[in-house]
């Protein structure tokens, strides 16, 4: 037997799970570079990473998808953070200790990792 | 809870179940194994998407790609080029008809999908009908909990009234009016009927709720028992659709562990259940007073009205029947509210209605549209028109009991009153479309033998009236109808229409009025000339070789009865008394030389 609080407590556990297949226009981005390139850099354990931290955060309305080669292999692994409204942030040179602290400075409280960003790394 | 970056959509409704879904869905889950992908990537398997022309269909999430007629040897590259580098196989990409260079992503970019409106559908193809607690989190039994919680019997029965909502299994009698007449009958013992036996050729609907969403219509079922005081409920779905039957006791049990069925649901003091019988296929046990004649045990056979179900129906005791598309829409009337129901579609049809697209038409499938969209919309935009650039020539509603519409009532917009003004009904929402290469009478005669295999034989204008009607169809199609035939028909149909004893026999006739109304000059031509305008009746027609015939001896080869003559690079002879009229020597023939005449 369940009770109403139980049952709303399973719809927010599942919609978790389901949001994905609603509209999406209002969620958080982080769009992976996963070309021949990302993933010979070591995209894969990027984006492992961010997935993880998002599980363990227990993040919600958060996409990580993948795209292909945008042209500046020597930068790879690179992220794009896409916050609804906001300019895109592109993040270069990853790797999986770099991740965490995108997670909580970006993308729970909005604001960039300037450092690791590719206007960063173009000053260099 | 697990978080997983893609989710990987297949179909598992009939449709694409017949076209390997369910090796697809392996072959995802074996290479995404083998890629080392069980983390990311999560598979569901759902209920039909509706475009069932391009099945079979994945859909990958987030980004919401649209692959079509994918085939197990595509998995492989959808899984090492989608999956693992993010790269769209746009070769499998879902394109529109005549929008072929442009590359539609998503789903909600696609003709098919723009102008529907999904309230009965809402989750087929989106959740896993087999894990209730998807349902759950598209906001699934929370219908249920407002209304055990907040409201009364009386309360729910006003909303549903207000929300306007009629039968979608056909007869469009308003569904707060039935749930109202079960409500005031007194008895120990009611119960709730779930009409899931879907008998015209070519819908589909009912089915793909069930496959898709089959909570839905649980829930339903419960609202609806504690608004008119039943305590058990009984679907009748026929054993004839598996996965449905499959998929509906998975959620029954589901809904039994979680206690939103059984006894004091959520602490309510409520009781309900559900249980499921499986109807052998007889098209007169969609008919309500054969269906609980079916359910209690005895033969299939409906009985006079009244007694109406409401006062006296399964088992003797007052009894409310849905079909089950109308309930797929009461858990939503209740959460948004009788106005927002009320809002979409016609004044005197709210809501939407689902038809099942079929016939000579592009995309083939499943359709949910506001009610007052019009047939041209339905047709020519959403079901991208006649293939194969033939002229539309009319569509058929209401499979047997519906009648033909003609190119002249294609902008009327559907009601159900509108359809019955022009002889045609909603029916339970089949939709059959035909082009010039369609006879009409022939498509009478179809319906008819249709009708006359299903009656049930208990009355005599039905068992007997129907088949003097197909006499004189089948007489007419051989070239052997008479003068007054036409008459006959109508005259026959006329006292069917008034004396038959339930929906079947009382409907049987509308086909066959319908094109005479609409396309009488055809029946002319077949009795006074002998002659079928659309080129289709064998009898009536003969083949002719024209002067496009290059000699090159090919269809002499396929005849299988010889009778085509002529010498290497001559035009070629038919001889009409020999000819069977198969048809072999058109396939066969490189030139298009051969012609129906």
């Amino acid at each position: 037997m369940k009770s109403i609080a139980e049952l709303e407590a399973i719809r927010q556990k599942t919609l978790e799970r389901v949001s994905y297949r609603k509209d999406a226009d209002n969620d958080i981005r982080v769009v992976v570079g996963m070309a021949t390139c990302g993933i010979a850099a070591g995209a894969r354990p990027v984006m492992l990473t961010f997935m993880d931290e998002i599980r363990k955060r227990n993040l919600q309305n958060v996409t990580v998808s993948q795209t292909g080669c945008i042209g500046m292999c020597r930068l790879e692994p690179m992220v794009d953070v896409i916050v609804p409204g906001k300019e895109k942030v592109t993040y270069v040179n990853l790797n999986p200790d770099m991740v965490p602290r995108i997670v909580t400075e970006h993308i729970v409280n909005g604001n960039p990792v300037m450092e690791y960003t590719i206007g960063a790394a173009e000053k260099k | 809870m697990d978080f997983y970056r893609a989710q990987v959509l297949v179909c598992g409704g009939t449709g694409c179940s017949s076209s390997g879904s369910g090796e697809i869905l392996e072959r995802f889950e074996r290479q995404i194994a083998k890629n080392g992908l069980e983390k990311e990537v999560k598979i569901v398997r759902t209920g039909c998407f509706g475009l069932c022309a391009a099945g079979p269909v994945v859909i990958i999430y987030p980004e919401g790609t649209f692959y079509s007629r994918v085939r197990v040897e595509d998995v492989d590259e959808i899984v090492s080029e989608h999956l693992l580098k993010g790269r769209t196989v746009q070769h499998l990409v879902y394109k529109d008809k005549g929008h072929e260079d442009e590359r539609h992503m998503s789903l909600e970019n696609i003709e098919f999908y723009k102008k529907q409106k999904r309230i009965a559908l809402r989750n087929c193809g989106v959740i896993d009908p087999e894990n209730i607690d998807e349902y759950i989190a598209f906001d699934g039994y929370k219908a249920l909990t407002t209304v055990l919680t907040e409201m009364k019997p009386e309360d729910v029965i006003q909303t549903v009234l207000d929300s306007g909502l009629r039968g979608r299994g056909g007869a469009g009698f308003p569904t707060g009016l039935k749930w109202k007449f079960a409500a005031a009958s007194k008895a120990d013992q009611k119960y709730m009927v779930c009409n899931a036996d879907e008998g015209d050729p070519g819908a589909f609907m009912d089915r793909s709720v069930l496959e898709g969403d089959p909570h839905a219509v649980l829930e339903a079922m419960v609202i609806a028992g504690y608004a008119i005081g039943a305590t058990e409920g009984y679907v009748y779905v026929r054993a004839e659709y598996p996965i449905a039957v499959k998929r509906l006791e998975i959620a029954i049990e589901q809904a039994r562990e979680y206690g939103l069925l059984g006894k004091n649901i959520l602490n309510s003091g409520f009781n309900f259940d559900v249980f499921v019988r499986l109807g052998a296929g007889a098209f007169v046990c969609g008919e309500e007073t054969a269906l609980m004649a079916s359910i209690e045990g005895q033969r299939g056979e409906p009985r006079p009205k009244p007694p109406f179900p409401a006062i006296k129906g399964l088992f003797a005791a007052p009894t409310n029947i849905n079909n089950v598309e109308t309930l797929a829409n009461v858990p939503q009337i209740i959460l948004n509210g009788a106005a927002w129901f009320k809002s979409i579609g016609t004044e005197k049809s709210s809501g939407t209605k689902v038809f099942a697209l079929g016939g000579k038409i592009n995309n083939t499938g499943l359709v949910e549209i506001p009610m007052g969209t019009t047939l041209r919309e339905i047709i020519f935009d959403i079901g991208g028109g006649i293939p194969n650039g033939k002229r539309f020539k009319a569509v058929q509603t209401g499979g047997p009991s519906g009648g033909c519409i003609s190119t002249e009532n294609l902008d009327i917009p559907i009601e159900y009153d509108t359809l019955t003004q022009i002889g045609s009904m909603m029916g339970s929402g089949g939709m059959i479309v035909m082009d010039e290469d369609n006879c009409m009478v022939d498509i009478a005669r179809f319906f008819l033998d249709f009708t006359v295999d299903e009656s049930c034989g208990k009355c005599t204008p039905c068992r007997i009236g129907t088949r003097r009607m197909l006499e004189i169809l089948e007489r007419i199609v051989k070239g052997q109808g008479v003068q007054g035939d036409i008459e006959k028909l109508e005259r026959l149909a006329k006292n069917i229409k008034a004396t038959a004893l339930c929906g079947l026999g009382q409907s049987a006739p509308n086909p066959v009025l319908s094109t005479i109304k609409y396309f009488r000059n055809e029946y002319e031509a077949h009795i006074n000339e002998k002659r079928c305008p659309a080129h289709h009746c064998q009898a009536l027609l003969n083949y002719y070789i024209t002067d496009k015939c290059r000699g090159c001896t090919a269809c002499v080869k396929v005849c299988p009865v010889t009778a085509i003559t002529g010498t290497v690079k001559e035009r070629h002879v038919i001889d009409a008394a020999k000819c069977i009229k198969c048809g072999s020597c058109v396939e066969k023939c490189r030139f298009g030389a051969i012609e129906k005449r």
